[in-house]
């Protein structure tokens, strides 16, 4: 058995998190073909290095087939009902920063916060006869972010790419998405809310609750010395 | 048969007895309906699957709409209905509530005399529950949105604070910004300021392509009520505290009614009535009003349906949900009729909750 370590297989954020990992005193590296999947963790025995898309991590951290991986916090909390229960947070990695945001029309001029979309809701719903039509792939977050803000009369509807176009394409009125810098947005003619954001993302290294743990304590101690990070109490407790 | 489904059994032999008709409802219910019903919030409870032809469906979360569906149909005035079966909520923990379990209702549509009909379907649910160890407790939203609409204030912002009487936050923030207070009206008067500096014309032209469904006209029509609005002077503070002890309101029923009533508050009135009336017909059911819990909040947080009358019986075990709940729900039939309505009240009980605890005596 081996401590199971999963990271992003592809770009940026591969490579950040090799970084990462490089500057915390590990060095993680692809073996064999340039396209072929495969890595490892040097220097180190009982860890095995897993590339994954990094949108498949969260649900392979929930099912515990890895121990530890990496992934955005958006996607975790997103992916994972009940997320803290599943997962813990090891460390904040300082990069892969997304804001989960809501965005309508600039040309909305009466409209600012979340106050103001709610109102727009309830007025739309009356003239259109149908609610108010907020584009998003992260469903959970949002909702949970819109109905503790107390928005009503509103629909999410499914969108996995081209968020920012749905308003112009009038599949929506309004948009929730990530947004670094808010270019694309811009280029849009949308713009963004004032209240703070559904939610701050970060690439983050999370520690799968529901993994088998049994052989792997020592490596787990080993690993996050060597990080120079702290365990949780609380994951102490469980492994 | 499990304990549960001999308690359902009996419960639904009860209802049969006070002269309900037994009515049966599918499991697999139209979402859309749902959804325009309770929002968005719905697909956080319910569970969600598709048909081919029929699009999204829902395993029915409950029975209330398709028995009013049922009645407004073909149903004959006045209709008293029990049903018994599953229903199925979603639960985001692992170990969370319960995803599936029965519940057995009792609906009365009747367009006369509604506190007999509210004090009916309270008192049958007590002798129903009379075995168990069980602390009812009462409430009306009606006085609440007697108060609301009794507010010095706009009509816009009446129907602004109606839209979140089951939203207690929202509610509250609301009433904070119209009484001139708090961080959204900070936020609003910021955006007045803004939308003031310039004729809402060029605003609209200036902020740049007009994308999306939601027309220029729709754009100018709220700035100009944004602006109307800032002309309303805030709601005055004594009505707000006002507001605010009624809602924290809970006493025995008739010494809450006696205390509502020194409020002297007229626009109440015809609803401290609607409360005096049902509470002379439970007395007369049966029910003592005089210890009978009173909370004028109860039934805010449920799902938002009911408008009047809401009751339910509870045990001292937090970690079990109430073992019944109903109340009146005379809007949300107008809504599913389409136009025709029919005042309405009814309520359920959880069989399952009962079994639990009676294994636990």
């Amino acid at each position: 058995m081996s401590l199971k370590l999963g990271v992003p297989s592809k770009g940026r954020l591969m490579e950040k998190t090799f970084d990462w990992f490089a500057e915390h005193g590990l060095t993680l590296r692809r073996t064999g073909e340039a396209r072929e999947y495969a890595g490892a963790v040097v220097g180190m025995d009982g860890v095995e290095l897993v590339l994954l898309s990094a949108s498949e991590i969260p649900r392979e951290l929930a099912a515990g087939r890895i121990h530890l991986g990496v992934t955005g916090s958006d996607l975790v909390r997103e992916e994972l009902s009940d997320w803290a229960a599943q997962v813990v947070e090891l460390a904040p990695m300082g990069f892969g920063h997304a804001d989960l945001i809501v965005a309508v029309p600039k040309a909305w001029v009466d409209v600012e916060t979340l106050d103001d979309l709610d109102a727009v809701a309830s007025a739309f719903r009356a003239r259109h006869g149908f609610r108010l039509r907020i584009a998003t792939k992260y469903h959970r977050l949002v909702r949970d972010y819109l109905r503790a803000h107390g928005v009503s009369d509103y629909q999410l509807v499914d969108s996995q790419g081209a968020t920012e176009g749905t308003v112009k394409n009038l599949t929506a009125e309004a948009i929730a998405d990530i947004t670094s810098t808010g270019e694309t947005l811009r280029a849009n003619h949308l713009k963004i809310l004032r209240d703070p954001p559904v939610h701050c993302s970060q690439a983050t290294l999370f520690a799968a609750r529901g993994a088998d743990w049994a052989d792997e304590r020592d490596v787990l101690r080993g690993l996050v010395a060597r990080l120079g990070l702290a365990l949780p109490a609380e994951l102490l407790r469980e492994v | 048969m499990t304990r549960a489904e001999a308690i359902a059994a009996e419960l639904l032999a009860g209802m049969q007895g006070a002269g309900a008709q037994p009515v049966a409802a599918d499991i697999l219910q139209p979402a859309e309906t749902l959804l325009d019903l309770y929002g968005e919030d719905i697909r956080a409870r319910a569970y969600v699957t598709h048909d081919p032809a029929l699009g999204e469906m829902m395993l029915r979360p409950d029975f209330t709409v398709p028995v009013v569906q049922a009645h407004m149909r073909d149903g004959a005035e006045p209709a008293r209905y029990c049903y018994s079966g599953p229903v199925f909520r979603k639960q985001e923990r692992a170990a969370g509530r319960a995803r599936e379990y029965l519940q057995v209702g009792y609906e009365v549509f009747a367009r006369n005399d509604p506190a007999r009909a509210d004090a009916e379907v309270f008192a049958l649910f007590a002798r129903l529950l009379a075995g168990h160890d069980l602390r009812p407790v009462t409430g009306d939203i009606g006085i609440l949105k007697a108060a609301v609409l009794g507010l010095e204030t706009s009509a816009r912002r009446k129907a602004a604070l109606m839209r979140h009487i089951w939203r207690p936050k929202r509610f509250r923030a609301l009433l904070e910004r119209m009484g001139g207070h708090g961080p959204l009206a900070d936020a609003r008067a910021e955006l007045v300021a803004q939308l003031r500096a310039s004729p809402a014309q060029s605003q609209v032209q200036e902020a740049g392509q007009m994308v999306g469904l939601r027309s220029e006209e729709e754009i100018r029509a709220r700035i100009a009520s944004l602006l109307e609005d800032a002309e309303t002077p805030a709601i005055p503070r004594e009505q707000v505290l006002a507001l605010e002890g009624l809602l924290s309101l809970a006493a025995p029923a008739r010494q809450g009614l006696a205390e509502m009533r020194a409020q002297n508050w007229a626009a109440l009135t015809p609803a401290l009535d609607r409360l005096e009336a049902r509470l002379d017909a439970l007395d007369e059911a049966g029910i003592d009003s005089t210890s009978l819990p009173f909370e004028a909040s109860f039934g805010r947080t449920t799902m938002e349906y009911y408008d009047g009358f809401v009751f339910g019986f509870v045990s001292a075990r937090d970690d079990l949900p109430p073992v019944a709940s109903g109340g009146r729900y005379d809007a949300l039939t107008a809504v599913l009729g389409q136009g025709r309505a029919i005042p309405a009240v009814g309520g359920v009980i959880r069989p399952e909750t009962l079994a639990a605890l009676e294994a636990a005596r």
